[in-house]
């Protein structure tokens, strides 16, 4: 086995960094459609766990899946959430799309 | 690790009390449908009383349980107190606005309750899940909150943006736990604590890791560069809900920075001091600045609240007793001062309906002296005129800076606050010597006043107890930076 083959901490971070901003990018650069913006939290929270798990595993403890645990079940319920509070201005507006939302300029 | 044993429920007593509260609240309103609305409202104000109750009784000593996730300590009791008052005030404030405009469902309390209780987990954290769970229960509650009109695009979108900035933020504070779990090995604060001692440098991962925490973290407390979604929320929220936002999750969430950078971090600072010095200044200025050019008071509120939560974080970064002291007695005087202006704002009605412009004041000391009155001396308490409360809470914070030579933090400081004085003494113009307008609508009502009224004494005497006052935020302080 070649030793540059082996998958280390290293690969496992970078990955999760790269996923992490694929996630970051998509909510920014996003100018169609809120359920992408959804879709880009999703990574970004994946992203985490990956970090966590990866973590959890090389430092031989526990706490990163528990805590891994903890973030899926939150990332179901904000979900949940932003699709209701997208359904509520759907009825509003007669649109999702990114460049509507913009009654108030910040 | 062995399981709950009494001693920490009884370290957990309020939030298991207002989770229950919560829960049976919930019940009570399905059972009963919208019409008990009020009596839910009220309800919820007596439960925040009762885990105010609870948490005063308790012993000022520290008490960490559940496997050391949770403290409790006279830190946390200060900092609940803040936001069980804040969240009260902000539901009392609520219940004429939402009978009004139609949005009087029942789970507006509960949603209040259940924030409120995101909000002491947030406060009394003492690990990262626990943090993490508290600012989740806390933010997810608030997204709702912020969209509750529901007919209205202007509430909708100011949730939608929330929600959406909001989850961003979760994700990069999540991301900078991982970091900062993997690169120290523990969750919890006193084992990181334990794990930086004689340390001077972190490494650059778990610099990474802090950075990505206090920008999660920045995001909450709207400080520059992450406040983009502060004016757009505060301006297209329900009013009573904005004057809840301004104030309740700001003090859970700056108490929570502290706590976070403070109680893990402290062999540290210097790493981390530069970020804070940085947003700080960024804040105030970008709130002195920006708030100029607004006409909608509700914006001039976000603008000020940005200003105000950089005031507040140069205590912090004074990373002293004295710094954290500074921010615990700021936040109680912008607790008094923000309440009390929102309350001035709630009575802003016309037959046409609310109204929202700086130019609806004009006039106001002729058709309402009193309320004109109380906004003036709230205004003049914000830009820090002497002898009111927001003053004592500039003092103490630069006083803190000063005595951590933070100089250029404190002149700066100070130059932002003459700056902010401009936008607040335009509003006193406006209600004093401009030509007055069509007055408002109907006495205000019974809480309206009393809500104004407390306020204002509040922030007027508070020279008068200002030792008192400052001996306990002193106990406090000490209880984080020992």
């Amino acid at each position: 086995m070649l030793a540059f083959l082996e998958i280390g901490l290293g690969h496992y971070l970078t990955l999760a960094a790269v996923v992490f901003t694929i996630g970051v990018f998509g909510i920014f650069l996003n100018r169609k459609n809120v359920i992408i913006i959804l879709m880009s939290i999703e990574l970004m929270l994946l992203a985490v766990n990956i970090n966590l798990i990866a973590f959890s595993a090389f430092l031989n403890d526990l706490v990163g899946q528990i805590f891994a645990l903890f973030v899926l079940t939150v990332a179901a319920g904000e979900a949940a959430i932003g699709l209701a509070i997208i359904v509520v201005y759907f009825r509003n507006r007669g649109t999702i799309e990114v460049e509507d939302i913009n009654l108030m300029k910040g | 690790m062995s399981m709950a044993n009494p001693h920490d429920y009884a370290t957990a007593a309020p939030e298991i009390f207002l989770a229950l509260a919560a829960m049976a609240l919930l019940m009570l309103g399905v059972f009963r449908g919208n019409r008990s609305t009020r009596l839910l409202c009220w309800l919820a104000v007596a439960s925040f009383a009762v885990a105010l109750a609870i948490i005063l009784q308790a012993p000022a000593v520290r008490s960490v349980s559940f496997a050391g996730m949770y403290v409790a300590d006279s830190f946390t009791a200060f900092v609940k107190a803040m936001v069980l008052i804040a969240s009260a005030a902000g539901l009392i404030m609520s219940m004429g606005y939402i009978r009004e405009e139609g949005m009087a469902r029942f789970e507006y309390p509960v949603l209040f309750v259940l924030a409120t209780l995101g909000m002491l987990m947030m406060i009394s954290a003492n690990d990262l899940m626990a943090m993490y769970m508290g600012i989740e229960l806390q933010s997810l509650a608030l997204y709702v909150i912020a969209a509750f009109q529901r007919d209205s695009l202007r509430s909708t979108e100011a949730g939608l943006k929330y929600f959406v900035l909001g989850a961003l933020s979760s994700g990069m504070l999540l991301y900078g736990c991982s970091l900062i779990y993997g690169f120290t090995g523990a969750t919890g604060f006193d084992a990181i604590a334990t794990a930086m001692q004689g340390k001077e440098h972190a490494g650059i991962g778990l610099i990474v890791g802090i950075v990505f925490l206090c920008a999660g973290l920045a995001f909450k407390v709207s400080a520059v560069p992450f406040h983009m979604w502060t004016p757009d929320v505060y301006e297209g929220a329900p009013t009573p809900v904005t004057a809840f936002f301004a104030v309740a999750p700001k003090i859970a969430a700056l108490a929570l920075f502290m706590r976070v950078l403070i109680a893990p971090f402290l062999a540290i600072s210097a790493d981390w001091q530069q970020i804070i010095i940085f947003i700080s200044i960024a804040s105030m200025l970008l709130g002195a600045f920006a708030a100029i050019w607004q006409d909608n008071i509700k914006r001039l509120m976000a603008y000020s609240s940005i200003g105000h939560v950089g005031f507040a974080l140069i205590g912090l970064a004074a990373g002293s007793a004295e710094g954290v002291r500074g921010v615990l007695v700021y936040l109680a005087i912008y607790l008094a001062m923000n309440v009390g202006t929102f309350a001035c704002i709630l009575c802003m009605r016309r037959k046409t309906g609310m109204v929202e412009g700086i130019s609806d004041l004009a006039g106001l000391s002729k058709s309402n002296p009193m309320m004109a009155l109380a906004l003036a001396i709230f205004m003049f308490s914000m830009a820090g005129i002497p002898p009111l409360g927001g003053f004592f809470g500039k003092f103490y914070i630069f006083i803190a800076a000063v005595n951590a030579e933070l100089y250029t933090l404190a002149v700066i400081g100070v130059l932002a606050s003459v700056v902010g004085a401009f936008y607040y003494l335009r509003i006193i113009k406006v209600m004093y010597f401009d030509e007055p307008g069509e007055p408002f609508e109907g006495p205000m009502s019974v809480e309206m006043r009393a809500i104004i009224g407390l306020c204002g004494i509040f922030v007027v005497f508070f020279a008068f107890y200002t030792a008192p006052f400052i001996a306990s935020a002193e106990i406090a302080a000490t209880a984080l930076v020992p």
